[in-house]
């Protein structure tokens, strides 16, 4: 099963099991270390804190707005709809059947409870997981265009095309995410949302920002990945479909690009799955992303572990996620 | 059919290098022209020249009334007109066998997609490969892959066939196959310009053979002239070192 087979002399015929238990045991020992030395210093695991930021109940209420007497109940389904008369003024509520506190002819104030539902609610941790997947997800989509594009205008014989091309791509790697992110949204979106403001328009909500960087970002190395994917595929396909009669456009399109794509996959999928971990820088622009929110979190839990623990296995589910699929495509694509 | 007057080639890198000097060529419609010559002498290039895979910078090509080298001719219809067959058969890898014909057919041609693929059905049958219509090319041999390139230039109905040492690349019991199947376009009239090292196919299907050498054609006649009595001493050098 090795990449050379044959090479060497066969392995003996433990070798397999013997390395399989090395591994398994040194697993083993890192996390006991690891949970021996939280030991010592008196921490206190309490994995069931971490439920209640993915799900929890909420307690809903539904108050007299006015004064008065409960004139009728009529159930309707699952809610009831409460009759409450007062003195000049009358208002209707739908209140759950079950969770009902008042009866007809009862007198109710201000502020009285009518009645009470408890709701499952999704928790804060979930709320960062989906905003992150959403960023990522636009981020990707867009990094792909970009990429795909940069990487056309970069083989271009015209020089305005491909010199923009490398400008760009020499700029954005040239500094780190980070400063890129606070140039967007403290310089850029600064100055752009005052001139909005200037045409009596809406500013542009933060995450924009945040995502137009990160695609940005990703797409410079995205049309490097690109270009070379094209330039891998041998110039006689180019040629073959050119002597056909067709355009380059149509060539590129249907001939050169899809050899290049399914080649390219595998390191279009390294470059996406760093945009899902670079996601998280978006914190600092105060996007409520999954690290922004486990920051949250571990103020209000004062449970780091647990928290940062769970927040690195939910990175590890996205980017898993999606190696899986472009796997998929790529068993596809051949 | 094919009207090439004093073309010129230079290529500049990896340094300047006169490729093609002063190739001067007519083919008659119908007519199969077999170009021989030594590895080197500027064979590939010259067939290239002619539907512009090369820009030649000086000379006069016309291909059925329309001139090639004119920045503002339509190349994309010119090309269609003159279909060429490569030594790697140059198939789309990632295409079956059925869609590497029907592909240009329908984006070039404009045809509809059942008239594609009936024409490319017939095409198979005739190179003699329509069982392996829905297979990617990779599972072909070579032979089957340059039938099926052949197959995918006839689709587009050409005018011309250009063929760039189309055997070349073959293991040599596939050769014959090949070249059957180019005698019997040869037999149905098809105006062919074929580099090949098959003497045997020069000899019995040619109407003319040219030699070139050093980006130049030295010699041009018939194959019964080249085989018997070659003049240009270069020729016979190159014949005898063949034969
Ligand atoms: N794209 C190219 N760039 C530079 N030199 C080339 C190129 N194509 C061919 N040549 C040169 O032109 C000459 C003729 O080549 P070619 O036409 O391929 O010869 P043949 O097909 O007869 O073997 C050779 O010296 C070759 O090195
Ligand atoms: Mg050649």
């Amino acid at each position: 099963m090795s990449l050379y087979p044959g090479l060497d002399a066969p392995r003996s015929k433990n070798y397999k099991q013997f390395w399989a238990a090395v591994f398994c045991l040194s697993i083993i020992g890192i996390i006991a270390t690891t949970f021996f030395a939280t030991k010592s210093i008196d921490y206190v695991w309490r994995w069931n804190t971490v439920v209640k930021y993915f799900a929890y109940q909420d307690n809903m209420e539904t108050v007299a707005e006015i004064e008065g007497i409960v004139a009728s109940i009529t159930p309707n389904g699952l809610t009831s709809n409460v009759h409450v008369q007062g003195v000049g003024e009358a208002e209707d509520y739908q209140v759950p059947t079950k969770g009902l506190v008042v009866g007809v002819n009862d007198y109710v104030y201000m502020e009285d409870v009518l009645g009470s539902e408890k709701k499952w609610k999704v928790g804060l941790m979930v709320l960062g997981l989906i905003l992150t997947l959403k960023v990522s997800a636009i981020s990707v989509v867009l990094a792909l265009i970009i990429g795909i594009l940069t990487g056309l205008a970069r083989i271009s014989d015209n020089p305005a095309l491909r010199w923009t091309a490398i400008t760009y791509i020499e700029l954005v790697r040239g500094s780190p995410l980070l400063v890129q992110l606070m140039l967007w949204y403290f310089v850029i979106g600064t100055l752009f949302n005052n001139l909005l403001a200037a045409w009596g328009l809406s500013s542009i909500p933060t995450i924009w920002y945040g995502v137009v960087s990160l695609a940005l970002f990703t797409g410079a190395y995205t049309a490097e990945i690109v270009r070379a994917g094209i330039q891998s595929v041998h110039t006689g396909q180019m040629e073959a479909a050119r002597s056909l009669g067709m355009s380059y456009s149509e060539a590129m399109g249907k001939v050169i690009m899809p050899q290049a794509i399914s080649r390219i996959l595998p390191a279009l999928a390294g470059q996406f799955i760093s945009l899902i971990k670079d996601s998280s820088l978006l914190g600092v622009i105060s996007i409520r992303e999954l690290t922004k929110i486990t920051r949250e979190v571990v103020t209000a839990s004062l449970q780091p572990f647990e928290m940062w623990i769970v927040c690195a296995l939910l990175y590890l589910i996205l980017t898993f996620g999606l190696s899986l699929i472009v796997q998929k495509l790529e068993r596809s694509a051949i | 059919m094919i009207v090439a007057t004093n073309v010129n080639k230079y290529f500049y890198v990896p340094e300047e290098l006169h490729a093609l000097k002063d190739a001067s060529l007519t083919v008659a419609s119908g007519e199969v022209v077999v170009i021989i010559g030594p590895s080197g002498s500027g064979k590939s290039t010259f067939l290239r020249c002619l539907n512009r895979l090369e820009y030649a910078e000086k000379g006069e090509i016309t291909i059925d009334g329309m001139s090639v080298l004119d920045p503002k001719a339509d190349i994309n219809k010119i090309r269609a007109e003159t279909g060429m067959v490569f030594q790697s058969f140059n198939l789309f890898p990632h295409k079956t066998v059925l869609e590497n014909i029907t592909m240009a057919q329908i984006s070039v041609r404009k045809r509809s997609k059942k008239e594609a693929v009936d024409k490319a059905m017939m095409l198979l049958e005739k190179v003699g490969i329509a069982e392996k219509h829905h297979v990617s090319p990779s599972k072909l041999s070579g032979g089957q892959q340059q039938r099926v390139a052949i197959a995918r230039s006839l689709a587009m109905d050409p005018k011309v066939l250009l063929f760039d040492e189309p055997t070349s690349a073959l293991d040599p019991e596939m050769v014959g196959e090949v070249l059957d199947v180019m005698k019997n376009l040869a037999k149905e009239g098809m105006t062919m310009v074929v580099v090949t090292h098959e003497m045997g196919f020069a000899r019995e299907v040619a109407d003319r053979v040219i030699f070139m050498d050093d980006g130049a054609i030295i010699e041009e006649g018939t194959p019964e002239h080249f085989f018997t009595n070659p003049e240009n001493e270069r020729t016979q050098t190159f014949l005898n070192q063949i034969l």
